[in-house]
């Protein structure tokens, strides 16, 4: 077994780790920490796919700006900071437990069956050929997307505005 | 290194992200599990894609796109969340039972 094998193992046992952590951890900022924890695990994967602009991509984007809506949507919405016991549903936690062991169970005798030990290649870089196909083949696309994220803020803004002149109960 | 341990992992990841939905009460929790499933999802479109070493990059490029959509999914979301507490004074989706037969 080579050096990154083992390297690559390590971090997915942290990915994994971390991913629990968020799911079972009572205190609100934690989860979002542990989130931050995984991403970062997950980028390092990347690179190690030779999948470096997904990863950087990854941590502007996710860690530079979605932890940081989740942050203030903990503050806005008043999350009481600190361990929290009612932050989970008790009597639904074997049922979950219960589904996702199964979900799990079934994708990992699937994915056993269907998949040998195929070497994953991870050699070079890939940046060059992502920007050139991203600005050819898929420019449509690309272009909506920026339409999309475009209404979201929109969206966001007209749901989240205070003075909205629909939800004032007396004009309606 | 090869293909189904990142495989059996993003599974896994998978699971805690369906385990998070089921079990967390808060809204904005459930929120951050939707992003766990998201981002298993995203490892599996490397993977696959380093394997199969593709000249198109299909993987990645979808990958790009499903981190974008993330975003703005996350924005409309926290804006919904932002709604209901501002209606009904509470993140707790247990409450959120208006249209429960």
């Amino acid at each position: 077994m080579e050096a990154i094998d083992i390297f690559s193992y390590f971090l997915l046992l942290l990915l994994l780790l971390s991913g629990v952590k968020v799911v079972t951890t009572s205190n609100v900022i934690h989860a979002a920490i542990f989130l931050v924890f995984t991403l970062a695990t997950t980028a390092v994967l990347f690179i190690l796919l030779s999948a470096e602009f997904v990863a950087l991509v990854l941590i502007l984007v996710y860690i530079g700006a979605v932890i940081v809506l989740f942050l203030f949507g903990v503050m806005i919405t008043r999350a009481p900071l600190g361990p929290n016991a009612e932050l989970d549903n008790d009597q639904n936690k074997l049922l979950a437990a219960v589904i996702s062991l199964s979900i799990f169970g079934i994708f990992t005798y699937i994915l056993l069956q269907t998949f040998d030990s195929t070497v994953v290649i991870s050699e070079g870089t890939s940046t060059k050929l992502l920007g050139e196909i991203l600005l050819s083949r898929f420019v449509f696309p690309f272009e909506l997307v920026s339409f999309v994220l475009l209404g979201a803020l929109i969206g966001g803004i007209t749901l989240a505005r205070k003075d909205n002149a629909l939800m004032d109960e007396d004009q309606i | 290194m090869s293909i189904q341990p990142l495989l059996i992992a993003a599974a896994a990841l998978f699971s805690i992200g369906i385990y998070g939905i089921l079990v967390r009460r808060n809204a904005v929790m459930v929120l951050l599990s939707i992003e766990l499933i998201l981002n298993s999802v995203n490892i599996n479109f490397v993977a696959f894609n380093a394997m199969l070493s593709d000249v198109f990059l299909n993987g990645q490029i979808f990958s790009i796109f499903i981190i974008t959509i993330a975003a703005a999914e996350v924005g409309i979301g926290l804006a919904i969340v932002l709604m209901l507490f501002r209606n009904r004074e509470t993140a707790n989706i247990n409450e959120f039972d208006l249209m429960k037969w």
